[in-house]
C-alpha cells in the first residue's frame, strides 16, 4: 500500500483530511455534519460529504446496525471523493468505533465519547473489554473525553432544561471539531439561530454546547489544531456558492430550466428510497407555475407528468429502480406520443427490492431498452452531486427542444452526497428554446417534423386552432391519425430512432482528462467520476499515458466517442454493475476491445482498488479474462 | 338548451368505428351536444381516455384529446388539470379500464375531488378484447373467460365511488340521448370530481343485460328517476316509492290516492353518504339521475391555498433566490 496515495496525515504538509463522525441514529450526526460542511465551505475549503444511514428508522440504541455515519473529505486541493480511509474518527459510542475501525489506518486520530462505552454498549458492539483502555487502540492517536457528562455540566451552568442536554451532545462535539479544523463558530451560530428561530430554548442549548465544546478543546490541549491551507481562488462570498446535495442540485436544475424555458414546471413522484429526497425538497418551491404532486403510485406519477406535458408544462418525475420498472409502459406512451418528459432515476442496488439504501449503476440497460416495442429515448447521467444541476437542466433542455422523453440517471451515492456548487456554474448553462408550434400556423399537423432535428411541433390547450388527438396507437406520419399501415409503421419506428440519434448534433463532445492519447483510457459514467479521476490522476502523475473519459450522454453517445476511444491502446470500462455499459460499447463499436472492471457491492469504488486494477491492465497483454473486483 | 344545434362542430372528421347498434354512438352524440351546450370553444376541452371500446371516443371529438394507456386516464387527466385548472377535463373510461386495471387512479382522483368529469361506460363485459367477464359482470355470467359461469362478485360502481366520498354521482341509460346530454352538462358544471355511470349495452358480447331498466316498455316499473326535492316515486300508476328500512332503503307499493307519508324526498346534497349509498344498492328499481351532488373543496382549491402559504413561509437560501430563481431581493 505504501506506493498508493494516502489522503493525508497530521503532518504540517497535510492538504486534505477525511473526517468521519458516527453514533446512534438519534444522536444528530447528520445535522452536525451538515453544519460542519457549511462552516468548511465558508472558510474556503473544498468538501465532498457522504452520509451513511442505517436502514432502520429508529434502530435500538448502541446497536451495530443502528450506527449513523457522516463522512467529509475536506481540504485545499482538488477533492473528488468522500475519501477511502478515515483520518479523524469521532465515535459517539462503541458500535460506531467497531464499524469504522477497519477503515482507519494506524496512526490516525480517534476521538471517543467515553460515556458511550459503558458495559451495555460494549456488549452490543461485540467488544469483550473496553477498547479505549485495553490497548486495542495503542497504535492510534486516541483522545477520550466524557462528552455526555461535559455537555450536561455546560448546560446546567446556563440553566437549560436537562432533557436538552443529551441531544446537544452533537453540538459539543461539533465545537471540538471546529476548533480542531481552525474554523470559526460564527457561521454555525448564525445557522443555529436561523434553524431554531421558533424554539429559542433549543437554539440557546445548542449554541451553549457548541461553545463549551470549542472551549474544552482549546483548554485541555488534548488535540492539535489541523491547519489546512486555504485555496486562494475559493470564493467565500455567500451567495456566490452553496453546498449542494445531489437531490438539491436536481431540483435546482429543473427550476433553472423552467425559468429559462418559460414553461410551467410539473413534478410528480411517489416516495421511494433513495429518490424521495427530491420529492421532499421540491415542495419548497411551489408557486403559480410550479406544481408538485405526490401521486398514488409510480404509474400515476409518470402518467400525470405526461398529462402535464400534453397541457404545455415541463412534465417531470423521479423514482428509483423498482419504481422505474413500473413506469415502463407510460414511458413507452411518452415515446409514442412524442411528448417532452423528464424521468430522474436514482439507481439503487437491485434486482427487485435489492438493497434500497445502497448505490449501484444497474439500471442503464433498463433506461436504454426497458420498454415494449422499439422505444428509443435520450439517456443522460450526472457524475457528481453538484453537476446533477447541470444534467437535470440538460434533460429538460433536450426534452423541450426535441419533444421527447429523457431519462436522467443518478444514484444513491449522488443523491445523498454533497459538495460545493459555484453560482458561476449556472452562467455556463446553454439557452433553452422549446420547440413550440408558431402561433400563425393555420393547419396544425401534430406529427409534422422539424427537418433538421425531426422533432415534432408542440401544441397544447388552450391554443386556438391547434386541437389534435394523440395516443399510444401507431399514427400516420404528419397527420397523426391512427394508422395500421405496414409501411407507415416501419417509417415511424425509424423516424423516432433518427430523431433521438440526431441529438448527437447538439450535445457536447466527450472530453478526456490527463492523457488524451496513449496506453490506457479509463471510461466511466455516473457517480464513479470522482474515484476514477483520483486513480487516473495518481497513475498519470507517475508517468503513465493514462486518460479518463466520462460519459454523461449515454444515448445517443457524443459524436466523437469512437474517435476518442481509438486514441488509446487499451480501454477499460469501470462500472458499479456487471458490465452494462461494457455490453453496449461492444455492440456499438464492434471490433474494438474493451476491458472491464466492475464492483457490485452496493458501495462506490475505492481509489486504491482502481489504481491496482489499472496497473494490472497497463502491464498485461490483452486477454479474454476480464478483471473484476473480488473481495 | 341549444345543444341540438352546433354540436357537429364538436365531432372530428374521423370515421367512427364501433360495432353497429352500440350505445356508444348515442353516448358520443350526447357528449358532443353537451359540449355545445356548455358554450365554450373546443380548445377549452381536453378529453382523456384509457384503453377499451369507450376509450376510442377522444378520436371522434374535435377537442384536445389524449388516448392514454390502460387504466391511467384519471392520472393523466390530473396532470392536465393541475397545469390548467381553467380547462374542462373529461375522462372517458369503461368498467374494465376504471374498475380493474385502473381502480387505484379512479378512486384517488375522486378522493382528491379534482374538478374533472369521468364518464364511465359500464357494459359489464370486456368488449375490445372480445368478451371476457369484467369487474361489473354479474355472478354466473357465462363469458369467453368464464365458460362455466362467473364466480367473481361484481362491484356496485355507485357504492364504490361513494366510499371515496365522490361529490357528484349520476347514473344514466346509454340509450337516452336527452337524459345523458343533460346529466353531462350538470357534471361539467359541478365543482369537483363528477362520476357518471352510463349503462351501455354491448350488442355483441352482453346484449340486453340492462333491458329491464333501459327499455321503455319495462323501465317504467323498474327504473326510478331521482330529482332533488322530489319524492322517490315511480311506476306506471305512480303508486310505487322508496321508504327507509333500517339503515337502508326499500321499495313499497300502495293503493291509496296519496302516497304514504314515509315515502322519502330526494336530497342530493346530504353530507353523510349513507343515503346515496343506499340508493346505489337498489337494483329493482334501479336509480337514475343525479344521486349525489354536494360541494367540498377541490384539489385545485387546496393547492392554491397551499401555494399562498408556501410563498409566505418557505425558507429559501439567498443563493437559490439569486442564482436559480433569478429574484432580485
Amino acid at each position: 500500500m505504501s506506493q498508493l496515495p494516502s489522503n493525508s496525515s497530521t503532518e504540517s504538509s497535510v492538504t486534505r483530511i477525511v473526517l468521519h463522525i458516527a453514533g446512534d441514529s438519534g444522536d444528530g450526526i447528520q445535522f452536525a455534519g451538515k453544519q460542519l460542511t457549511i462552516a468548511s465551505a465558508h472558510r474556503g475549503y473544498a468538501v465532498i460529504t457522504m452520509p451513511n444511514f442505517p436502514a432502520e428508522i429508529r434502530a435500538p440504541k448502541g446497536s451495530l446496525y443502528g450506527v449513523s455515519g457522516f463522512q467529509m473529505h475536506v481540504g485545499s486541493t482538488d477533492i473528488h471523493t468522500p475519501g477511502d480511509t478515515i483520518d479523524v474518527l469521532v465515535a459517539f459510542n462503541a458500535a460506531a468505533l467497531k464499524k469504522a475501525l477497519p477503515d482507519i489506518p494506524e496512526g490516525k486520530i480517534i476521538l471517543a465519547d467515553e460515556d458511550g462505552f459503558n458495559p451495555s454498549n460494549l456488549k452490543k458492539a461485540g467488544f469483550t473489554s473496553n477498547p479505549l483502555t485495553d490497548g486495542t487502540l495503542d497504535n492510534y492517536q486516541l483522545i477520550t473525553a466524557p462528552i455526555s457528562k461535559l455537555t450536561r455540566q455546560a448546560l446546567i451552568q446556563t440553566g437549560i432544561h436537562s432533557k436538552l442536554t443529551q441531544r446537544s451532545r452533537n453540538m459539543f462535539v461539533l465545537g471540538m471539531i471546529l476548533w480542531m479544523f481552525d474554523l470559526s463558530l460564527e457561521e454555525t451560530i448564525a445557522q443555529l439561530q436561523q434553524r431554531f428561530k421558533d424554539v429559542p430554548e433549543i437554539a440557546q442549548a445548542n449554541i451553549a454546547a457548541l461553545k463549551a465544546g470549542w472551549n474544552y478543546a482549546e483548554t485541555v490541549e488534548l488535540l492539535q489544531p489541523l491547519h489546512l491551507p486555504i485555496q486562494e481562488n475559493e470564493n467565500t462570498n455567500a451567495g456566490q456558492y452553496t453546498i449542494a446535495h445531489g437531490y438539491e442540485a436536481c431540483v435546482w436544475g429543473l427550476l433553472a430550466a423552467h425559468k429559462e424555458a418559460k414553461r410551467p414546471l410539473f413534478f410528480a413522484s411517489y416516495p421511494i428510497t433513495p429518490s424521495s429526497d427530491i420529492l421532499q425538497y421540491i415542495g419548497n418551491f411551489l408557486s403559480e407555475d410550479v406544481e408538485v404532486f405526490q401521486a398514488e403510485d409510480e404509474i400515476a406519477a409518470i402518467a400525470s407528468a405526461i398529462g402535464a406535458s400534453f397541457a404545455g408544462a415541463i412534465g417531470t418525475t423521479s423514482t428509483s429502480g423498482p419504481g422505474f420498472a413500473l413506469k415502463s409502459e407510460a414511458l413507452g406512451l411518452a415515446v409514442m406520443t412524442e411528448l417532452p418528459l423528464v424521468v430522474i432515476d436514482a439507481q439503487r442496488a437491485g434486482p427487485s427490492t435489492g438493497m434500497p439504501t445502497k448505490t449501484e449503476q444497474s439500471d442503464l440497460l433498463q433506461a436504454l431498452y426497458g420498454r415494449n416495442g422499439e422505444a428509443p429515448l435520450i439517456v443522460l447521467a450526472a457524475s457528481t452531486p453538484a453537476n446533477c444541476l447541470e444534467y437535470a437542466y440538460w434533460a429538460v433542455k433536450l426534452a423541450l427542444e426535441h419533444i421527447t422523453p429523457v431519462v436522467l440517471l443518478i444514484d444513491a451515492y449522488l443523491i445523498m452526497g454533497a459538495q460545493r456548487l459555484e453560482a458561476s456554474a449556472l452562467k455556463k448553462l446553454p439557452p433553452i428554446a422549446p420547440h413550440i408550434v408558431s402561433e400563425d400556423t393555420t393547419e396544425y399537423a401534430p406529427y409534422l417534423r422539424n427537418p433538421n432535428t425531426l422533432a415534432r411541433y408542440w401544441a397544447f390547450p388552450p391554443m386556438q386552432g391547434k386541437m389534435h388527438r394523440i395516443g399510444g396507437l401507431e399514427k400516420e406520419d404528419v397527420s397523426g391519425h391512427v394508422s395500421y399501415d405496414p409501411e407507415n409503421h416501419h417509417k415511424m419506428v425509424q423516424l423516432r430512432r433518427q430523431k433521438v440519434e440526431r441529438v448527437q448534433q447538439v450535445i457536447p463532445p466527450l472530453q478526456t482528462e490527463f492523457a488524451d492519447t496513449g496506453e490506457l483510457l479509463v471510461l466511466g459514467w455516473g457517480s464513479t467520476y470522482g474515484s476514477i479521476k483520483a486513480a487516473v490522476q495518481y497513475l498519470y502523475e507517475k508517468g503513465h499515458a493514462i486518460g479518463h473519459a466520462h460519459l454523461h450522454f449515454l444515448h445517443p453517445f457524443p459524436k466523437n466517442t469512437e474517435q476518442i476511444l481509438r486514441k488509446f491502446d487499451k480501454i477499460v470500462v469501470c462500472e458499479l454493475n456487471d458490465g452494462q455499459l461494457h455490453r453496449v460499447l461492444q455492440s456499438t463499436f464492434p471490433g474494438m476491445k474493451f476491458w472491464k472492471y466492475n464492483k457490485i457491492q452496493g458501495i462506490p469504488f475505492k481509489e486504491h482498488e482502481l489504481i491496482e486494477a489499472f496497473q494490472k491492465i497497463l502491464t498485461s497483454e490483452y486477454s479474454p479474462v476480464q478483471h473484476n473486483s473480488s473481495s | 338548451m341549444n345543444s341540438n344545434s352546433g354540436y357537429k362542430a364538436f365531432l372530428s372528421d374521423q370515421d367512427v368505428r364501433w360495432c353497429p347498434g352500440c350505445d356508444d354512438y348515442i353516448i358520443l352524440r350526447a357528449f358532443a351536444r353537451a359540449l355545445a351546450a356548455i358554450g365554450l370553444p373546443p380548445e377549452r376541452h381536453v378529453v382523456v381516455s384509457g384503453i377499451g371500446c369507450a376509450s376510442r371516443l377522444p378520436y371522434y371529438v374535435n377537442t384536445y384529446g389524449l388516448h392514454g394507456i390502460h387504466g391511467r386516464a384519471p392520472a393523466i387527466a390530473t396532470g392536465v388539470k393541475l397545469v390548467h385548472p381553467d380547462l374542462y377535463v373529461w375522462v372517458i373510461t369503461g368498467d374494465g379500464d376504471a374498475l380493474a386495471i385502473g381502480t387505484n387512479h379512479f378512486l384517488h382522483a375522486i378522493r382528491r375531488n379534482l374538478d374533472i368529469n369521468i364518464l364511465l361506460f359500464n357494459n359489464e363485459i370486456y368488449g375490445l378484447t372480445k368478451g371476457q367477464f369484467s369487474p361489473t359482470s354479474r355472478l354466473d355470467l357465462k363469458t369467453r373467460s368464464s365458460p362455466q359461469g362467473n364466480i367473481q362478485p361484481p362491484f356496485h360502481i355507485g357504492s364504490l365511488v361513494l366510499g371515496a366520498d365522490v361529490s357528484f354521482f349520476a347514473r344514466v341509460p346509454g340509450n337516452d340521448l336527452n337524459a345523458m346530454t343533460k346529466v353531462f352538462v350538470e357534471a361539467a358544471r359541478h365543482k369537483g370530481t363528477s362520476v357518471v355511470e352510463i349503462l351501455q349495452n354491448c350488442p355483441v358480447f352482453n346484449d340486453g343485460v340492462f333491458h329491464p331498466v333501459t327499455d321503455k316498455s319495462t323501465a317504467v316499473d323498474h327504473a326510478l328517476w331521482v330529482e332533488h326535492g322530489r319524492p322517490l316515486i315511480y311506476g306506471k300508476d305512480g303508486k310505487r316509492g322508496i321508504v327507509r328500512d333500517g339503515c337502508g332503503l326499500r321499495p313499497i307499493r300502495w293503493e291509496s290516492e296519496q302516497p304514504p307519508s314515509e315515502v322519502m324526498v330526494h336530497d342530493e346534497k346530504v353530507d353523510n353518504p349513507s343515503y346515496a349509498f343506499a340508493l346505489t344498492q337498489l337494483s329493482d328499481p334501479m336509480v337514475f339521475g343525479i344521486i349525489r351532488r354536494m360541494r367540498r373543496p377541490t384539489y385545485e382549491e387546496r393547492s392554491q391555498a397551499l401555494k399562498q402559504k408556501v410563498a409566505q413561509s418557505a425558507i429559501v437560501h439567498d443563493f437559490i433566490r439569486k442564482a436559480i430563481l433569478q429574484e432580485n431581493t
